[in-house]
């Protein structure tokens, strides 16, 4: 692999870019893989990265139906946060941080991890009790969150409208300083590049159409629009698809798969400069590099694999916005799109062995997946390669919901009295 | 000179009003009738702007809402919007724009420095450095990035103006009012359908209005245009919707439009919005988009004074506007020589007209020929000349061999150009239909409808103005027959001239040029050259998809209307691909960029959210009691006296109930009535507690599972009669308890003969607590005896207060003697005002939620919400007395049995005393066992409540902790950043332990 | 805003007027005790989540209050049927085909 650099950009500026190489290769798959991850997303591409980067294992191909990074990898609002309640939840995001923070350096890729700060706003006495829960819990486990009055988060993000005045005031806000927001294309195109020159091979437009399993139950491989490809494990990383996938191999999953919507203003000058939430009234905003606002949405009450939602959702979405950022009422929305995700019933993502031998799943990250995904990655090529979980990711079971041990991140900012 | 490019006469610009605008500060004039772009060309103006990435002079090149360069930012009473397309801006007197993206001056801009240096920035060059050193992205690289990226600036003060929103049905929707759509709009209205048409543009018309060389019915375009809006105008089964844009296409044929109202009048009605939205749900959709016309790629394609050959057209016959005065035709297609003739009747030079097709249509060469005009065929320009306006143009011959002979240098001021046309499938593709190639037509026309929509005319690759009406006809009959049924005889209008065109070309002209110095540009915004999108396949990017978002082509505010599909031709070569391998992107709503403002619409200010307000609302505003937001709802916080703070207020607040007594506003509080024979069979299956054998009369405590086993809700419950009870739920889950049980009532269980309603908004409700809390509400209760033996604890009567009929509990959130009174809410605030003048008599106070608090956690009381949190269950919280053992089944029973939740280790409901009783711990803190964990420890619990008890005149605390039903006196410690604070864990009931305060 | 119809109120009202309640058909077991932890599982968290046509709940929240199935196609939001509770599951395959054609 030729490696990026500046030097290496300016002497192919004298030679007019025309030696550049391929990023990655378009391989025909082979007739066996030692493993087979479905789904080139950043999970899945992460996933055989580290596979092969940190556990040998090499001889693997990623299918992928569409193009890589074309799922929810390429449509999420790019957020970046480990701020968690839970210790189990704090564990994963916080390690996913970890290996953001150098990403960019060990793909030899520009990321853009941009640590400008996520801010949480806390709008009733018991959004505060929230925040504050948080902020005590991920202090104990060693993750950054910090409390700010309204003043000082107007600080942070001079934008924002702290007037007593408006229907829910901002009582103050939870700011995770390490958290902020990465380009999401760079980072399946980064694993991508990565993982292809470790060997991996990536081979899109290809559907998945079964999955084999033998007289003993143990997956034996998958059947692809491609023909049939011989894999001992396989694992599955298909965000929204999930579902269908597992039930090819006769796993019924605890997943609802919803279209979330998210949406761009037209580009502008630097009017914003961190990230910005408010799960109390809907409101999820940032300002690309490019200079567009990325605001994200809710998810419509129905599952659908449209990749469309209702406008009542993004009305609701954009009105939050007004409401906090008056000024930006005047901005226009350049482009509005949506992702399918896939939710599990206690909004914490399934990272897991299943009852089939050689199947694993990686699934269940909701609306906020992005921010995981090298942690994700890096846990679940654990898992595949030794056939048990890390630490990190033991807890993220499917057999929790059978037992109860839930990792309820909803639950805890259940609505109150 | 004023106006050195306006011709003599014509157009539709009213030449007799004369407006006066400023562009960068300099004043102009233009008339009315003129864009900001016609009036800046008038003037002579083609620089209007800089590109995004090289910062290149740009001029206007469309007439349309695709304009990718001129850009520019409108002033208003201080408000800014940036990002306004000039051929969209009205001109009105006085209008104040900007231009955009330059530093100090669009003349002389500093950014323009990357264009020279635009070798070391070829498309994705950001992935590829900035990595070292590592803290220097976000810190260095990253801000100087952000600053030299946008287009305009934002603006900065909150928007003053207001938008409007509008419901509306329609049988037939169109979209679109070029000679298809106002075809279809008239054959539809004329069949009695309720029509909506509505257009983008200021007028009715589309391309009509631009027409010089055709008739129909004998008029010319632009009257017959006239007549058939005055016709439509005339019917009350129509409405018509100008500077409106059909922007959304959603499920179920719902479509969003937005109406532009005031933005281009000087001084518009305070009262009228600036926009409005329109959400229509229409039985049939007829799109009548029309087609744009594309870019030629060839380089130095972007300099300032080059126009797309339909736009000049556009500006001459439409505005009145030339230009240019020496103009170069370069084309591949029939329909630009149009412009060069129509440009040469108003004498304006045509240099040449530089035809790429080896052989022009022969009936084109001769009325060429008969103008004087220089015909170049089998030519392409290779380049330009001219830094802020071209000056000239290189031509190129194609050689057989494929190669480019250099064809010699034409001067010119002005170039238009046609690579053909592409027909507008944004709506169609939103609807979600998919696309399909017509290798005939060479371009993507709309395949099979998957909503009830048909596009007609342009939009679907069909030119040539008597076909385009003829569709536009018969499409509105059968939009209108499939909605209504009903059909009509209609006369279809017949037109002469404005043939359909051949020809046209698509992706990069070859040319003589050194290839790596010169740049021809796909995506004009974005500044995306034909090098670019080559590079992305040399760089292994397949899918159209990865050459967009490696390249950004088309995805600028054009979303690459223009840019697509030469984007797709550039990529299907570089790849060796038939085109339809390529793949296609898809495109997303808008159509066209819009107002934050228009979808936020009224939900602003106080209609943000509705506010619930109880009937004590306006007493407690006027006695200066303070409110928090508990969901939608306002509940009084607390109340201050004589400068109190909350402390202070919550401290007084509580003493006074305990030792006198207190009122408290409860009727937020959810309230369900449950009536019918098997009512305390459905309570029975509910609830974790028995019901069947509570008397009537009698109340009792209940406790809500879901089926998972965990606590979701709790609240009294009140039995009234055999066959009716009354249940309270928390304030934020009164919704949801109200659905669910409604959710097993009517899908498990519906043998069950058991009606429930929601009746929160029914009662008004006072709780009266305090040891005087008899002797207040005696005066006004009759038909209860309020004696202790009569009317214990845990009870409730019909009554009446003030002889209205009330339902009358004696029940107790604070461990005091208590009542609540339920009155009809219209009663409310007689029943309030009554109280809180009664209990001043008894040196009582009315007190808040915050109070409350206080008085339940001495008392151990949880609240599910803050206690509690989704993962507690009955045991957990110490509450196994509310599960009735010989139950059969209630929700959440199965659950509670299922392995972790009989686990050990499970986190407990416990009290918490600090060591130190000055110490208030923080609601949130975390518990660990260790005087100073380690970071990583896992706690042991939390604290859940955490008060300053007057009571007790300590802090006070409940947490869960894990065993800690086990753990009575042992000590255990909540870290803070401060150092650790000891604490004592003990009972959860802190006052009164033997209960004898509420039985008296 | 999908357009949803009420078979007991006989109305055609969009989607803001209506709650979806998640999948259709799954029955609660009717002796919970007797039902073991994989059972319970399914009951509670286990959905096909189907691509493609799938039976859901829908409740006439703003309206009657019934709640009623529908059957829709999760990839194009087409709505198939429309039927009280209680009635039985139509045949998919055969509403599938229909949709087709």
């Amino acid at each position: 692999m030729k490696r990026y650099s500046f030097l290496e950009l300016a002497k192919n500026a004298f030679s007019a870019h025309q030696n550049w190489g391929r990023q990655w290769r378009s391989p025909e798959p082979k007739t066996e893989y030692d493993v087979v991850i479905v789904g080139a997303g950043g999970h899945g591409l992460a996933t055989a990265y580290y596979l092969a980067k940190e556990h040998g294992v090499r001889n693997v191909a990623v299918i992928e139906k569409g193009w890589l990074g074309g799922g929810n990898t390429g449509r999420n609002t790019t957020i970046v946060r480990s701020n968690y309640l839970w210790e189990e939840s704090a564990a994963l995001y916080n390690h996913a941080i970890g290996l953001w923070q150098g990403l960019s350096q060990e793909l030899n890729y520009n990321v853009m991890y941009s640590a400008r700060g996520v801010m949480m706003l806390a709008h009733t006495v018991h959004d505060v009790q929230v925040a504050q829960r948080h902020i005590h819990a991920n202090r104990l486990a060693g993750v950054q969150n910090e409390w700010l009055t309204p003043e000082k988060a107007k600080e942070y993000c001079p934008p924002l409208n702290i007037s007593k005045n408006i229907r829910y005031p901002v009582m103050g806000a939870a700011l995770q300083r390490v958290g902020g927001t990465a380009r999401h294309d760079a980072v399946a195109w980064g694993y991508a590049r990565g993982a292809d020159d470790l060997g991996v091979d990536i081979i899109q437009n290809c559907a998945v159409t079964g999955i084999r399993r033998g007289q003993d139950g143990a997956v034996e491989g998958v059947e692809t629009s491609k023909g049939f490809i011989k894999a001992k494990k396989i694992g599955v990383v298909a965000a929204g698809h999930t579902s269908t996938v597992m039930d090819m191999a006769g796993v019924r999953m605890p997943l609802e798969s919803f279209p979330l919507q998210a949406l761009v203003s037209e580009p502008v000058k630097p009017a914003f400069p961190c990230v910005v939430m408010s799960n109390t009234i809907h409101a999820y905003i940032s300002q690309s590099d490019k200079g567009e606002l990325v605001i994200g949405a809710g998810t419509d009450q129905f599952i659908s694999y449209s990749q469309t939602g209702g406008i009542h959702i993004s009305n609701h979405t954009i009105d939050a916005i007004c409401e906090l950022f008056p000024h930006f009422r005047r901005m226009r929305m350049l482009r509005n799109w949506g992702g399918i995700v896939d939710v599990t019933p206690d909004r914490s993502p399934i990272l897991s062995k299943t009852p089939v031998a050689g199947l694993y799943v990686n699934c269940g990250w909701g609306t906020g997946g992005f921010k995981a995904t090298p942690g994700s990655g890096h846990v679940f090529a654990h898992t595949i390669a030794k056939d048990e979980p890390n630490p990190i990711n033991a807890p993220f079971t499917i057999d929790r919901f059978r037992t109860g041990r839930l990792i309820d991140e909803a639950a805890a900012a259940a609505v109150a009295h | 000179m004023s106006q050195p490019f306006r011709t003599e006469k014509g157009g539709r610009i009213d030449r007799s009003q004369q407006l006066t605008f400023t562009f960068d500060g300099e004043e102009m004039q233009g008339h009315q009738g003129d864009t900001l772009a016609s009036a800046l060309l008038a003037n002579g103006v083609h620089l209007v702007g800089r590109s995004f990435k090289y910062h290149r002079p740009r001029g206007i090149l469309t007439a349309g809402s695709e304009e990718p360069n001129a850009l520019v930012g409108v002033y208003r009473n201080g408000d800014q919007t940036p990002n306004l397309r000039a051929t969209q801006v009205e001109l009105y007197q006085g209008l104040e724009a900007i231009s955009q993206n330059r530093f100090p001056s669009l003349g002389f801009d500093v950014g323009a420095v990357n264009d020279r240096l635009s070798m070391f920035f070829p498309a994705g060059f950001y992935y590829k450095t900035f990595m070292w050193p590592k803290s220097f992205w976000d810190k260095v690289y990253e801000p100087v990035i952000r600053a030299a990226a946008g287009l305009g600036k934002p603006p900065k003060n909150p928007d003053h103006d207001h938008y409007g929103n509008l419901y509306a049905h329609c049988d037939v929707l169109v979209a679109g009012s070029g000679p298809a759509g106002l075809a279809a709009a008239l054959a539809a209205a004329e069949t009695g359908a309720k029509v909506l048409l509505c257009d983008e543009q200021a007028e009715f018309g589309g391309s009509l209005l631009t027409e010089a060389n055709a008739t129909i019915d004998g008029k010319a375009p632009a009257d017959w245009v006239a007549d058939a809006v005055a016709k439509l105008q005339a019917m009350d089964n129509v409405t018509l919707l100008s500077r409106t844009t059909a922007f959304g296409y959603f499920a179920h044929n719902y479509i969003a439009l937005v109406e532009r109202v005031t933005e281009h009048l000087p001084t518009p009605d305070p009262k009228l919005p600036r926009e409005r939205l329109w959400q229509v749900r229409a039985k049939e959709v007829v799109i009548a988009a029309g087609s744009i016309e594309r870019p030629m790629v060839f380089p130095e394609n972007d300099r300032p004074g080059i126009l797309l050959a339909e736009a000049g057209r556009t500006y001459l016959n439409r505005y009145g506007v030339k230009v240019g005065h020496k103009v170069v035709v370069a084309t591949a297609c029939d329909t630009a020589w149009q412009a060069a003739f129509d440009l040469a009747d108003h004498g304006v030079e045509v240099a040449a007209i530089v035809e790429m097709r080896e052989t022009p249509p022969e009936s084109l060469m001769s009325i060429a020929k008969a103008r004087g005009i220089r015909v170049e065929a089998g030519c392409i320009v290779t380049g330009t000349l001219g830094r802020k306006r071209i000056k000239s143009a290189l031509l190129g011959r194609l050689m057989t061999s494929g190669q480019v002979a250099s064809g010699g240098q034409v001067d010119c001021d002005a170039l238009l150009m046609s690579g053909g046309w592409t027909p507008t499938v944004s709506l169609y593709s939103q609807s979600r239909g998919k696309v399909v190639w017509d290798a005939d037509k060479g371009a993507y026309v709309p395949g099979k409808s998957v909503q009830k929509e048909r596009s007609v005319g342009a939009a679907k690759g069909l030119y040539g103005l008597q076909a385009t009406l003829e569709d536009g006809y018969a499409a509105g009959e059968e939009a209108a027959k499939a909605a209504t049924g009903k059909s009509a005889t209609i006369t279809y209008a017949t037109a002469t001239g404005g043939e359909a065109g051949d020809g046209g070309t698509l992706g990069a002209l070859p040319h003589d040029r050194n290839a790596s110095r010169v740049k021809a540009f796909v995506d004009y915004q974005n500044d995306v050259t034909a090098k670019d999108v080559k590079l992305a396949v040399r760089e292994g990017m397949q899918s159209i998809e990865h050459i967009k978002r490696y390249t950004t082509t088309g995805m600028a505010t054009d979303q690459g209307r223009l840019s697509n599909m030469n984007a797709l031709q550039i990529a299907s070569g570089a790849l060796e691909r038939p085109m339809t391998d390529v793949g296609l992107t898809t495109f997303r709503l808008p159509y066209t960029p819009t107002t934050f403002g228009v979808f936020a619409g009224v939900a602003r200010g106080d209609f943000f959210d509705p506010v619930r307000k109880t009937p004590s609302h306006d007493w407690v505003v006027d006695n200066g009691g303070v409110f928090e937001d508990v969901g939608q709802w306002k509940r009084t916080w607390y109340f201050p006296k004589n400068g109190e703070d909350m402390h202070a207020a919550v401290a007084r607040e509580c003493k006074t109930v305990r030792d006198s007594v207190g009122l408290f506003d409860a009727s937020t509080l959810g309230k369900i009535e449950v009536v019918g024979p098997d009512s305390a069979e459905f309570l029975e299956r509910m609830y974790t507690n028995p019901w069947k054998k509570l008397a009537p009369g009698r109340c009792r405590y209940g406790l809500l599972l879901n089926d998972a086993g965990f606590i979701t809700d709790d609240g009294v419950i009140g039995r009234l009669a055999e066959d009716r009870f009354h249940v309270t739920t928390t304030t934020g889950g009164a919704p949801s308890v109200f659905a669910t049980m409604e959710d097993y009532l009517q899908t498990e269980w519906p043998d069950l003969d058991v009606w429930i309603t929601s009746t929160t908004e029914q009662y008004a409700v006072a709780a009266v607590q305090g040891p005087k809390a008899r002797e207040v509400i005696a005066p006004f209760i009759e038909g209860v005896d309020l004696s202790n033996d009569a009317f214990p604890h845990m009870s409730v009567r019909e009554a009446t207060f003030c002889g209205v009929p009330c339902r009358l509990f004696r029940i107790s959130f604070t461990g005091e003697l208590g009542f609540e009174i339920n009155v009809p809410r219209r009663h409310g605030k007689m029943m309030w005002e009554t109280l809180a003048k009664e209990i001043e008599k008894h040196s009582g106070t009315t007190y808040g939620t915050e109070t409350m608090h206080v008085l339940r956690a001495e008392k151990g009381y949880i609240i599910v919400g803050q206690d509690t949190d989704g993962t507690v269950t009955p045991q957990d919280a110490g509450m196994t007395w509310a599960i009735g053992k010989k139950k059969f089944d209630f929700v959440g029973k199965r659950g509670l049995e299922r392995p972790d939740l009989v686990a050990d280790n499970r986190k407990q409901f416990v009290g918490l005393l600090t060591k130190d009783p000055k110490v208030k711990l923080e609601e949130g803190a975390q518990i660990t066992t260790a005087e100073t964990p380690a970071t990583g420890t896992p706690a042991e619990g939390h604290v859940t409540s955490s008060y300053y008890s007057p009571a007790l005149d300590r802090s006070i605390a409940l947490a869960v902790v894990k065993n800690g039903h086990a753990l009575d006196g042992k000590t255990l410690y909540v870290p803070m950043p401060e150092g650790s604070i000891p604490v004592e864990v003990t009972g959860t009931v802190f006052y009164d332990k033997e209960g004898a305060r509420i039985n008296v | 805003m999908l357009l949803v119809y009420c078979p007991y109120c006989g109305v055609s009202r969009p989607e803001t007027e209506f709650s979806c309640r998640g999948e259709a058909h799954i029955a609660r077991p009717a002796d919970p005790s007797q039902t073991s932890d994989e059972d319970w599982v399914n009951f509670l968290y286990m959905r096909s989540n189907s691509k493609g046509v799938y039976v859901e709940r829908w409740r006439h929240i703003h309206g009657c209050g019934r709640f009623f199935n529908a059957v829709r196609n999760t990839v194009s939001d087409e709505f198939l049927k429309f039927y009280k509770t209680g009635e039985p599951m139509p045949d998919l395959e055969e509403l599938a085909k229909e949709a087709g054609k």
